[in-house]
């Protein structure tokens, strides 16, 4: 069991790399989403006891995580127009460098972390270290409002991979962060979004930053 | 009857949703308003009410913090029916609805006594403010509402991993699983250490985000620069608050485990960091709504600041979050009729309020006399409090900061306020058939009033209150 979770993890911390690498939005689209179902699936697998209330939290993530966030993301991005991040702060391969040191560095943190006894050597501190810092970067990184929402999908799903240590004894907890989920999915993408695309129509919003109010 | 406070604003929502007549719909703020307050002024005077399970608790926190922002929406709502007159050809129903929704969210983020619950009404207050600040459907107010939407879940998604590691630090050490706030007060010593720290950093930063503290306040001046200026109201009186509760849940917790001189420490310098902040960007500032906005940075610095030095202090930050409240009423609605005569919010386009809107020119000046801590009004002795806490304390170079920065705030507000209330009205403001009503000025003399009166006057039973609040809070230091 514990190698099936470490392997699913490897799994989204690699996901990570994609993340960070592509330019093109559609595919990071995609690999979120990727890695929203597997962080969807794997309440199932470190749960002790599946319950009912576990399966339909798991299918509620996998379902939002994995595919109507996605869609919703996908369907925000007109084909007519730029599919990829133009200028993003820090350039792709600089990106990737730091995503592999910062991995590194989270890998050897999670060992000095005071985790209770059945929580050591498991990828999931490392995991949820790396998706949070890889969701920083690309919050801070990138210019276009797309991609800011997908740097938030990718913190949160570190957010919530932290949050299965808490899986058996507060279950509430963990649902309370698929509830972020749908506020992100919902609100900030679904409804948000497209005003962003009817009123911007003259401006790109997979191109250009919004950066009219600032202080001058 | 903790349900009601938290029920009869959705109701009203229901019934503005049902309501065809945009004109009467309007008149469901007040009226809702009216019923929370109803319904409040007992609970507040009476003994701490818990609701079966301990989820929602009524503490003297609680009171003080949901009381002012009762008395605040009350007093503001009776603004709202002729400001949607005035914009009689925008579909309110949203809006409306959202005024009262914000109503029951923020009731709900100060009764919630549940790690988890207090999260989830946490987030459902930045949802439901959301279409207010877009009230005006334009490019600006969307990119204002953007921002906020964007670094308000980076905040909430931080103080979900926060309450994580709180909640983790009570299964590290094999202790029983609750999120209750008295509980996990009660186990705080057994706590596991290293977590309940990095917790409260996470929390600190996350809930920061929600009140608009520096370096984490970068969407207030957008959102309250494009929100109407009612909303900006209740968003500096009333959110902002929200997150300084919320902060104050956790700080006790972290108290109890004797992390404190940590928590403290760090809520000093938060404090002062965002005071830095606002001073630096409100002298010329060219934005009266911005300016504001600024300035809700820095009180909201102030709270936690005093709250952080302990004390007398923390006396004084909770009497500075009422009078906070209520002058950031006055001076955002006076922003409101001036911004709807000049048909601008640039200070270099708006010249001769006193002539042009005598009352609110007034109360503009009477508030910003007030929020800089001019006596008579209420700000004066609440930072007259935390100050005399700093003097006490040794913190003379704290002290020091405080006052300089106080001062540039002072000279830097004071400019562009003069700046607007001078001279003569502009051509197009003197043709603007736009007059002052009863509506557009009662809410800011009775909010002014209010602040007057706690200059020179503190009720008992508000007296009561911050006493009690200050003795939560208080540990030996």
């Amino acid at each position: 069991m514990v190698h099936l979770v470490d392997a699913l993890l490897m799994a989204v911390i690699i996901l990570n790399f994609v993340a960070l690498g592509s330019s093109r939005i559609r595919s990071s689209v995609r690999v979120v989403g990727m890695q929203g179902v597997i962080l969807g699936t794997l309440p199932l697998i470190v749960h002790h006891t599946v319950t009912w209330r576990g399966v339909v939290v798991a299918m509620l993530a996998v379902l939002l995580k994995g595919l109507v966030i996605p869609k919703m993301l996908e369907a925000g991005l007109h084909p007519s127009r730029a599919p990829r991040e133009a200028r993003p702060f820090v350039g792709f391969i600089s990106s990737l460098l730091l995503g592999a040191v910062g991995t590194g560095l989270a890998l050897l943190f999670a060992q000095t972390l005071p985790l209770a006894q059945a929580h050591t050597g498991l990828l999931l501190v490392p995991a949820s270290l790396c998706n949070v810092m890889t969701g920083f970067w690309i919050l801070t990184t990138r210019r276009t409002a797309i991609a800011h929402v997908l740097g938030i999908l990718v913190l949160e799903n570190g957010v919530f991979t932290f949050g299965l240590l808490l899986l058996d004894a507060m279950p509430e907890l963990v649902e309370a962060g698929v509830l972020l989920d749908v506020f992100v999915g919902v609100f900030l993408m679904g409804i948000l979004l497209k005003h962003i695309d009817r009123e911007l129509s003259e401006v790109d919003i997979a191109a250009e930053p919004m950066t009219i109010l600032r202080e001058e | 009857m903790l349900i009601a406070l938290l029920i009869l604003p959705l109701l009203a929502a229901v019934a503005a949703f049902v309501l065809p007549s945009d004109r009467w719909r309007a008149y469901l703020v007040p009226l809702g308003g009216a019923l929370h307050f109803l319904v409040l002024a007992p609970l507040v005077v009476g003994p701490t009410v818990t609701s079966s399970g301990n989820w929602l608790v009524f503490d003297p926190l609680g009171k003080l913090v949901l009381s002012a922002i009762s008395v605040l929406y009350l007093v503001c709502s009776f603004f709202v029916p002729g400001y949607l007159a005035h914009y009689n050809h925008r579909p309110n129903r949203f809006f409306v609805m959202a005024m009262l929704g914000f109503l029951s969210a923020t009731s709900l983020v100060i009764l919630a006594h549940h790690l988890g619950l207090m999260w989830v009404a946490m987030e459902a207050t930045t949802l439901i403010t959301a279409p207010l600040i877009y009230f005006n459907r334009n490019v600006k107010s969307l990119e204002a509402t953007w921002k906020y939407l964007l670094i308000c879940s980076v905040g909430i998604a931080l103080a979900l991993l926060g309450s994580f590691f709180l909640a983790y630090a009570s299964i590290k050490n094999g202790l029983p699983s609750s999120l209750l706030f008295e509980d996990l007060v009660k186990m705080a010593p057994q706590l596991s250490r290293p977590w309940l720290h990095a917790a409260f950093a996470l929390l600190l930063v996350g809930y920061g985000t929600k009140m608009g503290l520096a370096p984490m306040h970068t969407w207030k001046p957008d959102a309250y620069g494009e929100a109407p200026g009612i909303v900006g109201a209740l968003l500096a009186g009333g959110l902002s608050n929200c997150g300084f509760i919320a902060l104050l849940r956790v700080l006790r917790i972290s108290q109890a485990g004797g992390d404190g001189a940590y928590a403290h420490e760090a809520m000093i310098a938060m404090g002062l960091v965002s005071m830095v902040f606002a001073a630096v960007f409100m002298v010329r500032q060219n934005d009266i709504k911005r300016m504001l906005a600024y300035s809700s940075v820095e009180h909201m610095g102030i709270l936690v600041l005093g709250v952080g030095l302990g004390g007398e202090a923390i006396y004084g930050a909770l009497l500075h979050l009422m009078n906070n409240a209520a002058t950031k009423g006055v001076m955002f609605l006076a922003a409101a009729n001036m911004h709807r005569t000049y048909g601008s919010k640039q200070i270099a386009d708006i010249k001769g309020v006193l002539h042009r809107l005598p009352v609110s020119g007034a109360l503009f000046i009477a508030g910003f006399f007030a929020i800089t801590g001019s006596p008579p009004f209420g700000p004066f002795v609440s930072l007259f409090t935390i100050l005399g806490q700093m003097m006490k304390s040794g913190r003379f170079f704290v002290a020091g900061l405080f006052l300089a920065l106080l001062g540039v705030v002072f000279i830097g507000m004071g400019a562009s306020v003069l700046a607007i209330v001078q001279g003569r009205p502009t051509a197009l403001a003197s043709a603007s058939p736009d007059r002052e009503k009863l509506w557009s000025t009662a809410p800011m003399v009775v909010l002014l009033a209010f602040v007057l009166v706690l200059g020179f006057y503190i009720p008992a039973p508000l007296q009561h209150l911050l006493e009690q609040g200050t003795a939560m809070l208080e540990v030996t230091r």
